[in-house]
């Protein structure tokens, strides 16, 4: 029997480069950066002061404050991307989804900002004093769990918690859910409002984040050889994934199709890439074949591209190996330059970015790309977005603790 | 405290802390099916009585409480 094919039917998306799809695709054909000083808490003392945050979004206003204190912000970009998505899919959000429909979730960190409160009223206040929903705010799951409650999602429910390879891994996921005919449809995606006093500190302190505090939109520069870390990014994006039939059967329009998946994981360092991408090959190689495609078939990849020294030395490697000529031909490009990373929300985000490519045969420039790197020599997209018809798509996405997701996308 | 005045600071931490519509909070508003304040919220609550009359609340005095007309006379007795 051959396995059932899985489309992406429905999008939603808040990320620093807008709170809807249509704003955030203009930014990034425009190569818009969406990194700025914080504006969320004060940065003083702290070595790095700007990430990519959300902007012009207000949980009170949107969900009314009664639910909205009920959650972490990871939670309110959760739901708000969520429904964006069903709209999307042309799904009735006021009716329960039911135990036909399950989600997959992933997230880096959970609710980093209520964990870090919670501490602090309890040496503040004592026990008795910390806030009640505490738990429920901080669990990883939290987003999974608030999603589906909202919109009465039954089915089979995980939350993935690879770093900055779990959304990847939960489209995966909820691939494999849809192929092995568990449900028709998955709202898969990811979540993650992490950027804290503590977490710049402590990212810092493993020299993980660009430092550029001079000039916040020029700090992710990815393949750059003045590349020196990552930018903290939140946000969430949902992907409503679907079994072709039934979705072409409800007569929704189709973006493309999930057509590969591939994981790995490195074995070898908490943080540091195995030398060459070992691991990053594999899971290309894996998604290929789950797409029985071959390299030559790929037109654009979406790279992990954090602007970490470490990452796009080795992520240029690892592309080399699996695609070897076709690698200094291929397109490569990496949206994290406008957005920073944002961790356990990237791959999904990043997964929408490759089928917006695939649906506008657009790809948005890797921005920042000004002095090339030696060790990075491939065709990295800079500066300038390139038109060019597209029929297929790789993202892929590598989490600290050695984790690989790869995912193909093909035009529908 | 006149039990009025109680009810006015009850009504103002659950419009202001909780984000309840201020039209909802009546003396016969029952805390869960009318405002919303599930178990959780509950907690929530005392800690928010406990805060602004500067009192303790044992959870055994809350089993019999369900209403806001409850809560109101619960604090009333004990400031």
């Amino acid at each position: 029997m051959s396995k059932r094919r899985v489309v992406v039917t429905g999008l939603g998306t808040i990320n620093p480069l807008g709170n809807n799809v249509s704003d955030t695709w203009n930014n990034l054909i425009n190569g818009i950066s969406g990194i700025d000083y914080i504006s969320s808490f004060e940065t003083d003392g702290l070595p790095v002061t700007f990430a990519g945050e959300v902007k012009n979004f207000d949980a009170n206003e949107y969900m009314g404050k009664q639910h909205a204190r009920k959650l972490d912000r990871s939670g309110h970009l959760s739901i708000y991307a969520a429904e964006e998505a069903l709209k999307d899919a042309n799904i009735d959000t006021e009716q329960r989804l039911g135990n036909g429909v399950g989600i997959v979730f992933g997230t880096g960190i959970g609710g980093i900002a209520t964990t870090e409160q919670a501490v602090r009223t309890y040496d503040e206040r004592g026990a008795s004093r910390i806030n009640p929903l505490a738990i429920t705010q901080l669990m990883p799951n939290s987003s999974t769990g608030q999603v589906a409650i909202k919109f009465g999602i039954e089915g089979p429910s995980l939350t993935i918690t690879t770093a900055c390879a779990a959304s990847a891994n939960a489209l995966g996921e909820a691939k494999n859910m849809i192929q092995n005919g568990i449900v028709d449809m998955v709202i898969a995606g990811g979540t993650e409002s992490g950027t804290t006093a503590m977490t710049i500190g402590a990212f810092a302190q493993i020299r993980a984040l660009s430092t550029n505090n001079e000039n916040p939109q020029k700090a992710c520069r990815p393949f750059d050889k003045d590349r020196d870390g990552f930018v903290m990014g939140e946000g969430s994006t949902v992907l409503v994934m679907e079994s072709e039939e039934p979705a072409i059967n409800r007569g929704v329009d189709i973006y493309g199709y999930v057509s590969g998946y591939g994981a790995s994981t490195d074995a070898h360092h908490i943080t540091a890439p195995a030398e060459g991408g070992r691991g990053a090959v594999d899971a290309m190689k894996k998604a290929l074949f789950d797409a029985e495609l071959t390299p030559n078939d790929i037109d654009y990849i979406n790279a992990h591209g954090t602007s970490t020294p470490a990452n796009d030395k080795n992520e240029t490697a690892a592309i080399k190996t699996v695609f070897s000529e076709k690698a200094y031909d291929v397109n490569i490009s990496s949206t994290k330059s406008m957005t920073g990373h944002l961790l356990g929300g990237g791959g999904a985000f990043e997964s929408l970015v490759s089928l917006l490519s695939l649906k506008n045969n657009i790809i948005p420039p890797t921005i920042n790309l000004n002095n090339p790197d030696e060790e990075c020599d491939l065709n990295y997209t800079p500066n300038i977005p390139l038109e060019k018809d597209l029929s297929t798509a790789m993202s892929n996405s590598f989490g600290f603790g050695g984790h690989n997701g790869v995912l193909v996308f093909k035009k529908s | 405290m006149e039990t009025n005045e109680v009810f006015e600071k009850v009504k103002g931490l659950f419009v202001e802390d909780l984000g309840i519509e201020e039209s909802k909070v009546t003396m016969d508003a029952k805390l869960e099916e009318d405002l919303e304040i599930d178990s959780l919220g509950i907690v929530e609550v005392v800690m928010a009585f406990e805060d602004e009359f500067e009192i303790e609340i044992d959870d055994e005095e809350l089993a019999d409480v369900t209403t806001v007309g409850q809560a109101v006379n619960l604090l009333h007795s004990k400031i």
